[in-house]
């Protein structure tokens, strides 16, 4: 199963959020993940251990090579397709 | 958790020269009428110094202040719509500032069993009408009423 980091300021609202709908959205196209809700400033010492990490809030952090989408638009709703399928994309072909 | 939205907690047209002087006003009502700790004042300054909480969007702006759940009390909502413009850090570029015209303060007790409510309140970014309507509201009744419908 893929794991996926959500992360925002307290990693309480937006990602809360921003995790639900993506998992709604991989259920629907029958991709299984975990997602796990994290503070940003605990990104770099948790990250590693994902597949992928979404953020809402700026994150300039190093990643390690784990692929980094901004989660932005799913709260917005503006993009908010063309980041689902960017995230798809990267699950499914990792 | 239940949400609790009251009149009490509805501010119109308030002036502020910055933003900490209205997250310091929300904050210190919502800590007055018992809804939050006392500890809550400040971890709101704090966490917008660190992760700003303007929404880009088309004017009028809006800014979801909020801060850690174990300070909350009871979850609810207190919103400010502001008489002039005040600049808040975008959450996403957070050296860039936005023009904020509404604040909603979320104060929220239990994320989890808040989801729709928090993808209804981010939603209101994206309809610009009610937007506008909130600034426009002639009375608190008609700004709560607009707020409980957005996130009903």
């Amino acid at each position: 199963m893929k794991r996926i980091l959500v992360a925002c300021g307290n990693g309480i609202a937006t990602s809360t959020v921003v995790a639900t709908k993506i998992k709604e959205y991989l259920n629907e196209k029958n991709v299984q993940v975990e997602m796990t809700q994290t503070k940003l400033m605990e990104v770099p010492s948790k990250v590693q251990d994902y597949d992928l990490l979404i953020t809402t809030g700026q994150f300039e952090g190093q990643t390690g090579g784990v692929p980094v989408v901004k989660g932005m638009p799913i709260l917005t709703g503006i993009g908010a397709e063309e980041t689902k399928e960017e995230v798809l994309n990267i699950l499914t072909k990792a | 958790m239940e949400l609790f939205l009251n009149k009490e907690l509805v501010f119109r047209n308030i002036k502020g020269k910055n933003q900490q002087e209205i997250l310091a006003y929300l904050s210190g009502q919502l800590f007055e009428k018992g809804y939050v700790k006392e500890e809550y004042i400040q971890a709101i300054q704090k966490r917008e110094q660190q992760y700003p909480t303007g929404l880009p969007s088309t004017p009028p702006g809006i800014a979801i202040p909020h801060a850690n759940f174990e300070l909350v009390n009871k979850t609810t909502l207190a919103i400010a719509t502001l008489a002039e413009p005040v600049d808040f850090y975008n959450m996403e570029e957070t050296d860039q500032t936005l023009k904020i015209r509404i604040v909603i303060m979320m104060a929220i007790g239990e994320p989890h069993g808040q989801v729709e409510m928090l993808q209804k309140i981010v939603g209101i970014i994206q309809d610009e009408l009610v937007r506008e309507k909130m600034i426009h509201a002639k009375s608190d009744e008609e700004l709560l009423q607009l707020l409980a419908q957005a996130v009903k």
